[in-house]
C-alpha cells in the first residue's frame, strides 16, 4: 500500500487539475470528468468516485481547487447527507443509481424525517409504509423539509411495523419525489420566510429495492444521516460561497448555489448577528448608556467564551487527545448567544425595533434578527434535547424512566391530531 | 497556549491536585479557617517548598522557577478547587507588584525570600471604601531626607494581619488620580503599624485592616510612577483570581453532580429527573465557558497581549457569574442538607461570594471591559 503524504497528494491533484481543468466546460460535463478521476470526493472509496484518502487530505485538495479556480463537485444541500448515508448503508444498486448524480449536482435531495407529531421524538414517526403487492405504499405527513419542492429524491423514515416497540418498527426508504402521491406545500415561518415545506403522502409508491437496510433498521440508518448532519457531512456541506469569476461554468455553479442556499439566507440573523452589535451601538449613540453597556458586555463575554470553548475542543481534536465536555456544548451555547444578541439589538434599536422590512434599520436586518432568533433553540435539536444529551452522555446521569420504548408502538399514546 | 496545556503542564496539574487532595481535605480547611491566622506557617512553608509554588512565576535570577503567569494560573485553579488555606494569592500579588514596579536591585533583595517560602507577603491597595483603582488611594507618603513615612489606613488587605512583607500603595500629599502614586514596602512588624483581622464572611479568605501611624517605609520603584505597574498588577490579579474561581466552580459542580446520583427520592435517583439534569447541563456550560475565558486570559498575560485589559475583565466577570451561579445551583441540588454547616458546599459558596467581589465585581469588570474593547 502506498503511503500518501500531504505533499504527494498536493502534487498529484495539482498535476491532474493543470492537465484537465478548463473553465469552458459545462458544469455537469466538467463534474463528470472530475468524478471519474476521483478528485471530486477524494475521501470516498476508490470504486465509488473517490480515491480512498484519509478525510484530512480533503483540505489539501480543496486548497488546490481554490488555487486554480476549479469548480468542485456539488457540495451544498441535503444531497451530501444522502451520499453519506448511501455510502454507509446503501446497496450497490443505490450507489450505482444515485452517487454519481449527487456529485454532478443533477439530482437534488430532501430529508423526510420530522413530522407534526414527532419533532424531538423523531422515532415516534407515524407516517405509514404498508406492503401492497411487491411495493411499499406510503401515507402520512412530513414537515420542516428543506427544498422538498425542488427535490428529485427524498430520504424517508416511515413506520412499517406497528406491533414492535417504536425504534424497531421503522424503515428507511429512498422515495421518488416526482410522483402523484407526493404533494409539497411551503410552510411559512414566524419571520415571514418559507424555507421549509410540508410534504403529504397519499398512496405514494416505493419499489422494494429502494428500502435501505431492513424493516427495523430504519432508526439506525436515520441516526447515521443525523450524525452526518451534525458533523456538517465531513466538510462536504460547507456554507457554499458564490464565485465572482466570469465564465459559463461559474455562472452555472452560482445558480446552483443560489438555489441551494436560498432557504438559509436568514440563518446569520437567526444566530443573532453579534458582529453588528458594536457598530450599531456606536451609530445610535447607545454605546453611552451604562445599562446597555452592561448588556453588550454580557453578550460579548458569552460569545467570546463560546468561541474559545470551541477552539479548546478543536485543539484537543487536532492533538489527538480525547475531547472533554467542551465539545458537546456548542449548540446550547449558541442559543444563549443568539437570545442575548436579540435582547441587545432591541435595546440598541429602541422604537425602531417596532418596525419591519425597509422601515426597519439596515433594510430589515434588525427586524429579521428579532423574529428569527427563536428558531436557534429549536432547530437541529432543541435546547431541552441538548441538555438531555449533555447530562446523559457527558455527565452520565440516568435517563428518565421511559414509557414508550418497550411496548408495541400501536399501544403508545400519541397526538390525536397527528395520527388522524 | 490559549486553548490547550502542554503535557508538562497537565502533569504538573495532576501532581498538584493529588498533593492538595492529600494536604487539604475539607476537615483541614475547616480547622484552619477557624484560626486567627487562617493557615499554619510551618505546614504551608513545607508544602510551598516541596512544590515550589510561590517560586513558579518569579524569574530564576531572583530565586524563582522562571515559569510564566499561565503556570501560576494552574496553581491558582487547583488551590481554588482544593480551597487550600494559605497566604498564596496575597503573596503572589505582592511578588507581581515587585516584579512590575521594582528595580533590579529591589527584586534581588525582596523576591528570593518570597520564592523560597521564607516570607509571606501581601499587597495593600484598597482603603475603607473598598475601591480597586488608583484614584481611590488616599494614604499619603511623605519624604524627609532619605526617609519615607506612611500615614493612613488600608482595608480588605488579603492576609494583611500575618504577612511578613507588605507592599503598600500611597500617594504624594495633594496629588490626585493616577498622579503621585508610589509603591512602598513595609515589614509586617513595623513600629506604628496596627493590624486588625477583619471577621470575614468567607472564613477561608482572611482580610485585615492596617492602620499606618507614621510608619517608616522603603520606596519600591520610581517615586510617583506606580500607576502603570499597579494597573498591570490588577490585571494580573483579575486573571489569576478568575483561574482560582473556575477551579472552585468545577469542584462544586462535580460534588453536586455526584450527590444527585446517590440521592434517592420518589423511588429513583434525583439525577434521573429532567429538572436536575437540565440544571447540571447548565452548570457544565457555565463552568466550561468560564474556564475557556480564564485560560485564554492566563495565556494573554504571558504573551504581552494589547487587549489584556479587556480580556482580564472579561475573564473575571465571566468567572464571577459562573462561580456564584454554580454555587447557588449546588446548594439547591443538595436540598436541605446543602444549607447546613456540616455539609461542605457552603465553604465554596462563600468562596464564590468573596471572589465575586474581590478586585471588582462583575458589573465593574463589564464596564471596564467595554472601556477597553477594541473590536
Amino acid at each position: 500500500m502506498s503511503e500518501e503524504t500531504e505533499s504527494s497528494v498536493r502534487a498529484e491533484v495539482r498535476a491532474w487539475l493543470e492537465a484537465n481543468w478548463k473553465p469552458e466546460y459545462g458544469l455537469v460535463e466538467w463534474r463528470t470528468k472530475l468524478i471519474e478521476s476521483g478528485w471530486g470526493a477524494p475521501h470516498w472509496p476508490k470504486q465509488w468516485y473517490g480515491r480512498g484518502l484519509p478525510v484530512h487530505f480533503t483540505a489539501v485538495v480543496d486548497e488546490e481547487f481554490a488555487r486554480i479556480g476549479a469548480v468542485g463537485v456539488a457540495k451544498a444541500g441535503i444531497r451530501t447527507l444522502a451520499a453519506a448515508t448511501i455510502l454507509d448503508h446503501g446497496t450497490d444498486l443505490h450507489k450505482e443509481k444515485f452517487l454519481r448524480r449527487i456529485l454532478t449536482g443533477e439530482d437534488t435531495w430532501c430529508q423526510l424525517f420530522s413530522e407534526p407529531g414527532s419533532g424531538s421524538d423523531m422515532a415516534g414517526a407515524v407516517t405509514r409504509a404498508d406492503r401492497k403487492g411487491n411495493n411499499w405504499v406510503i401515507n402520512g405527513q412530513k414537515v420542516w423539509t428543506t427544498s422538498a419542492h425542488k427535490a428529485h429524491w427524498g430520504l424517508l423514515l416511515a413506520r412499517a411495523n406497528w406491533d414492535v416497540p417504536k425504534h424497531k418498527g421503522l424503515a428507511y426508504f429512498i422515495l421518488d419525489m416526482k410522483q402523484p402521491g407526493v404533494q409539497v406545500h411551503p410552510l411559512k415561518q414566524m419571520n415571514g420566510h418559507a424555507s421549509f415545506n410540508q410534504v403529504f403522502f397519499t398512496d405514494a409508491m416505493v419499489e422494494p429495492e429502494m428500502m435501505v437496510c431492513d424493516v427495523g433498521d430504519g432508526w439506525t440508518v436515520a441516526t447515521t444521516t443525523l450524525m452526518h448532519e451534525r458533523r456538517g457531512a465531513d466538510g462536504l456541506r460547507s456554507w457554499a460561497q458564490a464565485s465572482n469569476r466570469k465564465g459559463r461554468i461559474y455562472e452555472e455553479e452560482n445558480a446552483e448555489i443560489a438555489s441551494t442556499m436560498e432557504p438559509y439566507k436568514w440563518y446569520p440573523q437567526r444566530a443573532g448577528r453579534v458582529d453588528l452589535v458594536m457598530e450599531r451601538a456606536k451609530a445610535t449613540g447607545k454605546i453611552k448608556d451604562p445599562v446597555i453597556r452592561q448588556e453588550i458586555a454580557r453578550l460579548l463575554i458569552m460569545s467570546k467564551a463560546a468561541e474559545w470553548t470551541a477552539r479548546r475542543a478543536r485543539a484537543a481534536q487536532e492533538q489527538g487527545r480525547p475531547q472533554g465536555p467542551e465539545g458537546s456544548l456548542g449548540k446550547l451555547v449558541s442559543s444563549h448567544v443568539a437570545r442575548q444578541a436579540a435582547r441587545v439589538h432591541t435595546y440598541i434599536t429602541g422604537a425602531a425595533a417596532l418596525l419591519s422590512g425597509e422601515d426597519s434599520p439596515m433594510n430589515g436586518v434588525i427586524a429579521e434578527i428579532l423574529v428569527s432568533v427563536p428558531a436557534t433553540s429549536i432547530a437541529g435539536g432543541t435546547d431541552e434535547i441538548q441538555r438531555n444529551i449533555i447530562s446523559e452522555r457527558v455527565l452520565k446521569m440516568p435517563k428518565e424512566p421511559s414509557v414508550d420504548t418497550t411496548k408495541p408502538f400501536k399501544d403508545v399514546p400519541r397526538n390525536i391530531a397527528a395520527s388522524s | 497556549m490559549r486553548f490547550s496545556f502542554t503535557p508538562e503542564q497537565e502533569e504538573f496539574r495532576s501532581s498538584l491536585r493529588r498533593a492538595l487532595e492529600a494536604r487539604s481535605p475539607t476537615k483541614e480547611v475547616r480547622r484552619l479557617m477557624a484560626t486567627d491566622q487562617g493557615f499554619e506557617r510551618d505546614g504551608w512553608k513545607k508544602l510551598n517548598q516541596e512544590l515550589g509554588l510561590t517560586a513558579i512565576h518569579i524569574p530564576e535570577a531572583y530565586g524563582g522557577g522562571g515559569f510564566g503567569q499561565a503556570d501560576l494560573a494552574i496553581v491558582l485553579e487547583e488551590m481554588g478547587r482544593g480551597l487550600l488555606c494559605a497566604p498564596f494569592l496575597s503573596t503572589v500579588l505582592a511578588a507581581n507588584a515587585i516584579l512590575n514596579a521594582g528595580t533590579d536591585e529591589q527584586k534581588r533583595a525582596l523576591l528570593p525570600a518570597i520564592a523560597s517560602g521564607e516570607k509571606t507577603a501581601t499587597l495593600a491597595f484598597s482603603e475603607e471604601d473598598g475601591r480597586n483603582d488608583a484614584e481611590g488611594v488616599a494614604m499619603t507618603a511623605t519624604q524627609s531626607g532619605a526617609t519615607w513615612r506612611l500615614e493612613g489606613a488600608k482595608s480588605f488587605v488579603l492576609d494583611g494581619h500575618t504577612a511578613d512583607l507588605i507592599v503598600v500603595l500611597a500617594r504624594r500629599p495633594g496629588s490626585q488620580g493616577e498622579d503621585g502614586l508610589s509603591f512602598f514596602t513595609v515589614d509586617g512588624n513595623s513600629p506604628g503599624l496596627e493590624r486588625k483581622r477583619l471577621k470575614t464572611m468567607d472564613e477561608t479568605r482572611k482580610l485585615a485592616r492596617l492602620t499606618f501611624n507614621s510608619v517608616e517605609a522603603r520606596l519600591l520603584g520610581e517615586a510617583g510612577a506606580a500607576a502603570a505597574p499597579f494597573i498591570r498588577t490588577l490585571h494580573q490579579a483579575a486573571v489569576l483570581l478568575a483561574n482560582e474561581m473556575v477551579g472552585g466552580a468545577e469542584r462544586l459542580r462535580e460534588d453536586a453532580l455526584a450527590y444527585t446520583k446517590m440521592r434517592m427520592q420518589f423511588g429513583r435517583s434525583i439525577a434521573s429527573f429532567q429538572t436536575t439534569k437540565n440544571k447540571a447541563a447548565d452548570m457544565l456550560v457555565d463552568v466550561e465557558l468560564a474556564k475557556s475565558a480564564a485560560y485564554y486570559a492566563a495565556a494573554a498575560l504571558d504573551e504581552g497581549d494589547d487587549d489584556l485589559p479587556a480580556i482580564a475583565s472579561l475573564a473575571k466577570a465571566c468567572a464571577a457569574e459562573a462561580y456564584l451561579q454554580t454555587a447557588i445551583h449546588a446548594v439547591q441540588m443538595h436540598g436541605g442538607i446543602g444549607f447546613t454547616w456540616d455539609n461542605d458546599t457552603h465553604l465554596w459558596f462563600k468562596r464564590a461570594k468573596s471572589s465575586e467581589i474581590l478586585f471588582g465585581d462583575a458589573n465593574q469588570h463589564r464596564e471596564l471591559m467595554m472601556q477597553h474593547w477594541k473590536h
